[in-house]
């Protein structure tokens, strides 16, 4: 296809294109070090003090002298297209440059902070100033109460998916309940709070406990379970359910026993990864568990603490002690949020290649 | 789906053993009369599992309806019980004087446009850089390292909202002097930029505005590379057998599929970015003015104030704050709900799959 053989008298158009004069394929490399000399010395020269602005010299340089370039050789089309392309990868520098730097700055900051003792202990009787102490009971509460939060959500979140997967059917409730689920996404997690609050410990006269906090939560958790179940109940091929249903199984019973043990591997993730959202939930936190600094292992008598609380709190009292018990917990929060992840991942890993076909 | 409703009947239902002997069963029980009359018009035959189970799924439904609506009640009727008590008007009013004692006069107006504001910024700043990645990883970079991002993004998004409050206050914050003195003087006559007081902590509006950015990133571009990979590969691959280069196939393919996609998953960032309580409310120090210098610390917004008043209000106090809320709600309802109406309508009328 490179070269066209046919007629040597005429060189069609498209020929010349591709023959056209390209530059090197080192040149993006000698361009990029070129760019980060020339930012280093009008940095030096200028005497910038700030490491990004030079970060952000040379990206300018980059894109420019990438540009510049394609533009004398390649002409303007290519041109172009290598400007788009070093825009794109100064985007994606740009995106990892905070990202990776929050989770940098947070394990360097509370790796220091997290021991035996960290992890084993409540802040019973340790004032803001003090060091010691730890996230025991946030650790215990925020587990009850997603493990609440989870016992509510996942069987009325999947069976909500099975009812607009089986039994839906294009009619107006399954289209209003799959609108509604769209919007139940984005409720912000403090106006499930405050729902809560005006519903159950309002209006209903109950204490502020961790099953108040349990409650939003699964406000929080069900949109996510019922999008991610609904999905992969569409993955079920069709004849699953056909061969069941004429071998003569009631309807409930290929639900039962052939669609959802054929989709759980999928179900499973989809609900580990709805509780690894909910599990760093800050907000309803505030208003309906209390928040304390003892053990309280009932969740539904009496004030508890939640781990995202704990950060919040350890956070607004300012001093360098506590601040360092913040990013302590808030490593912990980063540690099991990603284990749920990649727990999660590995149960939709393990169980796939059973329901390809 | 096309699948009946009432499967054909049986005398024995089959028990939960094993299906594979199920037809056995079915058979010998209809025995030697002819059974066809029976399977046809055998709709009379009404499962108690089949209505429990059917019944309990639809239930569930309901249920997440009722969910919704009790939300939307609720915190309607609690709003309009404290706006009758406000001695302002709630849409106009500066002010947020709930305490016992003082008249009661609170408004939205500055909570509102802190709001806003903030989200716009978010908006401004995450939304060409999320279409860069996830065109970076749909597009540009080898498909081994595009799974791995994609991975690490989707990680990302999860990790929770408080974790960059904390980095924000405590890393960004510092760091944000030195950008808002060089805006300030370099774009100071934007008006925006301008520091009415220079060198003050950069608690401000438009540092919010950059961790909530951060914070939707990951969300957006997990949608957006989404909507990407679904673009017809015919389509891709016609536009790159016309000669055209990376960018012209990026243009005239990919885009034009894409746009209702990028509009909705845009929305949906703008909408946790609305909605975002505790990465405001540890990076800002709230006040009630109403500025568009929005590298000034100060300003409000509606979920932050929530979270910070939350603990001194009583009674109405309460109350304000949750009709403040249902503020809040309404507008991330229209938001949302607009960004699905978008996706659906594309769905219908993308007959393309290849």
């Amino acid at each position: 296809m490179s070269t066209t053989t046919t007629s040597p008298r005429r060189p069609s158009p498209l020929s010349s294109t591709l023959t056209e004069r390209r530059l090197p394929r080192w040149t993006p490399l000698a361009t990029l070090l070129g760019a980060i000399v020339l930012a280093v010395v009008v940095g030096m020269v200028f005497s910038i003090q700030s490491k990004l602005q030079w970060a952000l010299l040379a990206a300018i340089f980059f894109v420019l002298g990438q540009y510049l370039l394609a533009r004398l050789v390649e002409g303007r089309r290519q041109a172009k297209n290598g400007l788009i392309t070093s825009l794109v990868w100064v985007a994606f520098m740009l995106a990892l440059l905070p990202l990776f730097g929050l989770l940098y700055y947070t394990i360097s900051k509370g790796i220091g902070v997290i021991s035996v003792d960290f992890l084993t202990h409540s802040m019973n009787e340790i004032s803001p100033n003090q060091t010691g102490g730890g996230v025991y009971h946030a650790l215990i509460a925020t587990l009850e109460q997603v493990a609440l939060a989870t016992l509510f959500a996942a069987p009325i979140g999947i069976l909500t998916a099975v009812y607009l997967v089986e039994y839906g059917n294009g009619r107006w409730l399954a289209k209003a309940v799959s609108f509604f689920v769209d919007v139940m996404t984005g409720v912000p997690s403090i106006v499930a709070g405050l729902f809560i609050l005006t519903f159950w410990i309002m209006i209903l006269n109950m204490q502020y406990t961790g099953f108040a906090g349990s409650l939003a939560l699964t406000i929080l958790m069900l949109p996510v379970v019922v999008r991610s179940t609904e999905e992969m109940l569409k993955l079920v091929p069709n004849e699953l359910r056909e061969a069941s249903l004429a071998l003569g199984v009631p309807k409930w019973l290929t639900v039962v026993r052939v669609v959802l043990p054929t989709a759980i591997g999928g179900i499973t993730t989809g609900v580990m990864l709805a509780i690894a959202r909910i599990i760093g939930e800050t907000a309803p936190m505030l208003m309906l568990v209390f928040g304390t600094d003892l053990i309280n292992t009932n969740p539904f008598k009496g004030p508890q603490s939640s781990l995202p609380l704990y950060v919040y709190q350890q956070y607004s009292a300012g001093t360098p002690a506590s601040q360092a018990r913040a990013w302590g917990g808030a490593l912990v929060l980063i540690a099991l949020v990603m284990l749920l992840n990649l727990v999660a991942r590995g149960i939709a890993r393990w169980k796939a290649p059973k329901a390809s076909r | 789906m096309d699948i009946p409703d009432t499967a054909p009947p049986h005398d024995v239902p089959p028990t939960n053993d094993s299906l594979a002997d199920a037809p056995r069963r079915g058979s010998s029980a209809s025995g030697g009369e002819p059974s066809t009359t029976s399977t046809i018009s055998g709709r009379g035959v009404v499962r108690i599992g089949d209505r429990l189970f059917s019944g309990a799924s639809r239930g569930s439904g309901i249920v997440l309806l009722v969910i919704m609506a009790a939300i939307a009640v609720f915190l309607t009727i609690r709003s309009v019980h404290a706006i009758s008590a406000d001695q302002g008007n709630f849409l106009t009013t500066f002010e947020w004087n709930t305490q016992d004692g003082a008249p009661l006069v609170f408004g939205i107006a500055v909570l509102a446009f802190g709001t806003l504001v903030s989200s716009l910024v978010a908006m401004l700043l995450a939304v060409p850089v999320a279409i860069g990645v996830a065109l970076f990883i749909s597009h540009y970079a080898p498909r081994r390292m595009a799974q791995a991002l994609g991975y690490v993004v989707d990680l990302l998004a999860a990790v929770p909202s408080i974790v960059y409050g904390l980095w924000g206050a405590l890393f960004l914050v510092p760091h944000m002097l030195g950008v808002n003195a060089w805006l300030n003087q370099y774009f100071g006559w934007t008006y925006i930029f301008k520091q009415e007081m220079p060198g003050s902590q950069p608690r401000s509006l438009f540092s919010v505005g950059i961790i909530l950015a951060i914070m939707i990133l990951p969300i957006v571009t997990a949608v957006t590379r989404e909507i990407f990979l679904q673009v017809p590969k015919m389509h891709e691959e016609a536009a790159l057998a016309l000669g055209a280069t990376r960018w012209e196939v990026i243009r005239t393919s990919v885009l034009p599929f894409a746009r209702s996609g990028i509009i909705s998953a845009s929305m949906l960032g703008l909408g946790r970015a609305l909605g975002e309580t505790m990465a405001v409310a540890t990076v800002l120090s709230p006040s009630l003015i109403l500025s568009l210098h929005i590298t000034d610390p100060g300003g409000s917004t509606i979920a932050q104030n929530i979270a910070t008043q939350f603990g001194e209000a009583l009674g109405t106090g309460r109350d304000a704050l949750i009709a403040s809320g249902l503020v809040l709600f309404v507008i991330t309802l229209l938001v949302n709900g607009g960004a699905r109406l978008i996706i659906a309508r594309r769905k219908e009328y993308s007959g393309a799959n290849a």
